[in-house]
């Protein structure tokens, strides 16, 4: 075992190189460079957590607008919904009243021309026993040679136009 | 046994072979030559530097490069946070160098550059290098206990609930599991190391000497061996992870003591 058998003659070199080059790794890379590979970790950390934080916080300004907005435009909604339904119920009674006036003047003019009609039937009517009265005298007093008064004749076609 | 022996001594790759200055490179008496245990440390330490050195771009959106380290500074982050708290964030510099270098180390020493004729060698197989560490790491909970908790520090001896009749038996026993930490962690990294390496070094050794005494023998215990150690390669991969990782852990968990003492 070389280990023991060349310790005597090794061990002090040993020491040595050992103590040079684990001093050289300790103050060199262990205090000179690792520090500094772990201040670029901690500063990329710190540059993450900043920018995460930064990203919550501009995320809760968007909600907080979003809600913003939601409250905003539902606010907008309900108005022109009132809008809308205030126009529905406008045009509704104004198309009722136009309705309305024109039911009358309809109905004005049914009126009248159901006074028209009966005018026009009476004085149709008057002229039919006219006629016939005088009809019934000048066949009256042709056939029967009988001269028939004419208020006389014109009761008895009344009597028998009308039942 | 001598004729016996194998082509392949196991124990071999573990010989420390001084490079240069063997001779002159003293200090205070101390032979210092540059070995190959010391070129793997230097070679441990390169590509270390490389590796981090390509995470220390500082790019907000970080390449794979970077990622990888950051990933390794993180996971030591993390685990000493787990086990210290925020007081552990200081102790981030010596962990990580704990644990990479000892995983770096301990995958450089498995590479196969045998293949090229190049002797990988794995330092952290000698119990003199993990001794080191160990000694460092213990060093620095004992300053840490003694710097923050004063005498005080003792009452880690006493777990909480003891009983008063136990007052003379606990206090001992914590004692020695405390010293003998540093001998844990030395031998726990050396032996598993150096275990998986002889391992490999015996199964491959089995490959070429039943492989040479013809393909019968080739067939029945060349080839399960050889497949066996493609598993066992990769065991290694893992050990060598999980042992840079245990000794992070541990040395962690006793700082954590000498931090915040129960």
């Amino acid at each position: 075992m070389p280990q023991i058998s060349q310790f005597a003659a090794t061990y002090s070199s040993q020491v040595f190189w050992m103590l040079v080059f684990f001093g050289f790794i300790f103050f060199f890379i262990g205090r000179g460079m690792v520090p500094r590979v772990m201040a670029t970790v901690e500063a990329r950390d710190k540059q993450i957590a900043g920018d995460l934080a930064a990203a919550e916080a501009a995320r809760t300004a968007a909600d907080a607008e979003e809600a913003a907005w939601r409250t905003h435009a539902n606010a907008q909604r309900a108005e022109a919904q009132a809008v809308i339904a205030k126009a529905k119920a406008d045009a509704a009674k104004a198309g009722e009243v136009r309705l309305a006036k024109a039911g009358a003047a309809i109905d004005a003019r049914l009126t009248e021309a159901d006074t028209r009609i009966a005018k026009a039937r009476a004085k149709a009517a008057g002229e039919i026993e006219t006629v016939a009265s005088e009809a019934a005298g000048s066949i009256a007093a042709r056939i029967a040679g009988l001269t028939v008064d004419s208020a006389e004749a014109k009761a008895a076609v009344k009597e028998a136009l009308n039942g | 046994m001598a004729a016996e022996q194998a082509k392949v001594d196991p124990m071999h790759q573990f010989t420390i072979e001084p490079l240069f200055g063997t001779g002159h490179w003293e200090i205070a008496g101390y032979n210092i030559a540059f070995t190959n245990s010391a070129l793997w440390m230097a070679l441990t330490t390169l590509a270390l530097l490389v590796f981090v050195a390509g995470g220390v771009k500082r790019q907000l959106v970080p390449g794979r490069w970077q990622m990888a380290v950051e990933g390794f500074t993180g996971f030591i982050d993390n685990l000493l946070a787990a086990n210290i708290g925020p007081a552990g964030k200081k102790y981030v510099p010596y962990i990580f160098s704990l644990f990479m270098f000892i995983l770096f180390a301990n995958l450089l020493g498995l590479l196969p550059l045998a293949l090229l004729g190049v002797h990988p060698f794995t330092p952290t197989s000698h119990f003199t290098v993990t001794g080191v560490l160990a000694v460092l790491s213990f060093a620095i909970v004992l300053i840490v206990g003694f710097w923050r908790h004063g005498f005080h520090f003792f009452s880690l001896f006493v777990p909480h609930g003891t009983p008063i009749w136990l007052m003379w038996l606990i206090p001992f026993i914590e004692l020695i599991s405390f010293l003998v930490r540093p001998f844990s962690l030395a031998l726990r990294l050396f032996v598993a190391m150096m275990a998986g390496h002889v391992l490999l070094e015996v199964l491959s050794s089995f490959v070429i000497d039943s492989a040479n005494s013809g393909p019968l023998w080739g067939g029945i215990v060349g080839l399960p061996s050889f497949i066996l150690m493609v598993a066992i390669c990769a065991l290694e991969l893992l050990v060598a992870g999980i042992q840079a990782y245990v000794f992070a852990l541990l040395t962690s968990l006793y700082l954590n003591d000498a931090e915040n003492l129960h």
